[in-house]
């Protein structure tokens, strides 16, 4: 035990050596989605998954006081053993109709979404496949249950399919998971394809939109919207941590069976509700999704002009414009050093190092938010690329400068 | 199920496309500390393996698998076209 986590503290050492910790920072306040104060000094945020800016909306923090104040602080307790509010029945109708779905489960956070679902959905003698670049609560949702789990490459149907063909013969149901933007480098799911491989093998689909919630889609349902492909996706999984600004997870789904999950998923039953503040703004940051259409717009031209930005001075771009922008660094050295000094300079970003990523590379993740103004956006280029020549990253940029 | 002289001819040919083909490799050879294949690159490899050779593992159990032996075994126990 000790061994294992003294390895780990002194590789967080090495990490923390070229500078501050990269998994402790800790701001000094928050001024607005965009901006915060960090050792006294006002840095850009470009790594928070605030896509629509809506953490500071006046409605929604109105609705979370006001909710406060009628409801109390917390729940105490869960839905099963302390009972619902009148808040969680609201809000599960809320987003069902937000989805169009039957039926809408609510969960304490995103992670606990995925846990609770793989792992009550798919049991022993079923199948779950998932997508080599999953996040780690559907690994871990996987790893809870007792169905076997197939991992296939990442975002490529025909693996997928050719597992499934080794499959076929085995007993017990198909789950097929994906997501709909993948968080690390930003890159979407080809939906249809998968679809058309989810219908020959007549398997389930579980598609978790948490970083395409509000972000994709005519109105804002993800990618299964987008794709119009929302009948073949089963399962809807997501998260209030990123759009919606707060916290809390999500199931949704039409066939009325699949309501026993509340009490299979223990992620559901084995912990509290979420409390009646966030209930409320999310339900609020709901109807501004939906009556602020333009935000998406705002988001997308963001997430456009900080990729033409940094593609525009020549560095190597993770995945085709998206709210998330990322950059494959060359090393875990080269990495820990940008981070810090885009920090120095006044831009938050995030450090994404193995195993999170895909194949274990180093990573500098941005996400851009619809609250971000183009002048903020291209001071984060003009420091971005600075720095990037510096360490010999932006090549284009440099040839420019020249 | 594949036998073990294909499946042992595979890993040589994979690790060559990785690049870790001058690591001379027997039963012993270890993926982390000879090879440098750390969790999740070993994961891939195994996912390379298991296009390779049209077979799938399943995930639970990857954890074991630490010596290109233990690999050999996880491999040739995989579900395939000679099931
Ligand atoms: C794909 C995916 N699913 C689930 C989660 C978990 O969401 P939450 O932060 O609400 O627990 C995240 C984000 O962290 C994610 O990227």
């Amino acid at each position: 035990m000790l061994a294992k986590l003294r390895a780990l503290r002194s590789e967080l050492a090495m990490v923390s050596a070229a500078g501050r910790n990269p998994f402790g920072v800790t701001f000094d306040s928050i001024l607005s989605a965009t901006e915060a104060i960090l050792d006294g000094k006002r840095v850009l945020l470009l790594g928070t998954n605030n896509y629509l800016g809506l953490t500071f909306d006046q409605d929604c923090i109105d609705s979370a006081v006001t909710a406060t104040m009628a409801h109390g602080t917390g729940t105490t307790g869960s839905r099963i053993a302390n009972g619902t509010y009148g808040g969680h029945a609201a809000l599960e109708q809320r987003l069902a109709r937000f989805l169009g779905r039957r039926h809408a489960m609510v969960f304490t956070t995103g992670y606990q979404a995925n846990l609770g679902t793989l792992s009550a959905l798919a049991g022993r003698g079923d199948h779950l496949l998932l997508d080599a670049d999953s996040h780690a609560s559907i690994y871990d949702g996987a790893k809870l249950g007792n169905a076997q789990v197939t991992r296939f490459r990442h975002n490529d149907p025909d693996d997928l399919r050719r597992r499934l063909r080794l499959l076929a013969d085995q007993p017990g149901e198909k789950l097929i998971v994906l997501e709909g933007i993948y968080s690390m480098l930003g890159d979407t799911a080809p939906l249809r394809e998968m679809v058309e491989v989810k219908r020959e093998a007549s398997a389930w689909l579980l598609v978790d939109e948490a970083h395409s919630l509000g972000v994709l889609g005519a109105h804002g349902r993800g990618l299964a919207e987008a794709d119009g492909v929302e009948a073949d996706v089963d399962f809807v999984v997501g998260t209030f941590s990123k759009s919606l600004g707060a916290i809390g997870g999500f199931c949704a789904f039409d066939l009325d069976d699949f309501g026993a999950l509340r009490v299979a998923a223990r992620a559901y039953m084995f912990t509290a509700s979420l409390p009646p503040s966030i209930v409320a703004s999310v339900i609020q940051a709901i109807e501004a999704m939906e009556a602020q259409p333009q935000l998406r717009d705002s988001l997308r031209r963001n997430g456009q002009h900080l990729h033409a930005g940094l593609a525009a001075a020549g560095f190597v771009l993770g995945a085709m414009p998206s709210p998330i922008v990322s950059l494959p660094m060359p090393d875990r050295e080269t990495a820990i050093r940008f981070w810090n000094q885009l920090l120095d300079a006044g831009v938050y970003t995030n450090l994404a190092l193995g195993p999170a990523t895909p194949g274990g590379r180093p990573l500098l993740r941005m996400s851009v938010s619809a609250a971000l103004t183009p002048e903020q956006i291209d001071t984060a280029i003009a420091v971005i690329t600075r720095t990037g020549q510096l360490l010999g990253l932006a090549t284009a940029g440099l040839a420019a400068a020249e | 199920m594949p036998d073990e002289e294909l499946v042992l001819r595979e890993i040589t040919g994979a690790l060559e496309e990785l690049g870790k083909g001058t690591v001379p490799v027997t039963m012993e050879t270890s993926l982390l500390h000879d090879l440098s294949l750390d969790s999740v690159t070993a994961l891939d490899f195994v996912m390379q393996l298991e296009t390779r050779l049209d077979i799938i593992i399943p995930m639970d159990g990857m954890a074991e698998i630490e010596t290109i032996g233990d690999l050999v075994g996880v491999l040739t126990r995989g579900t395939g076209k000679a099931d």
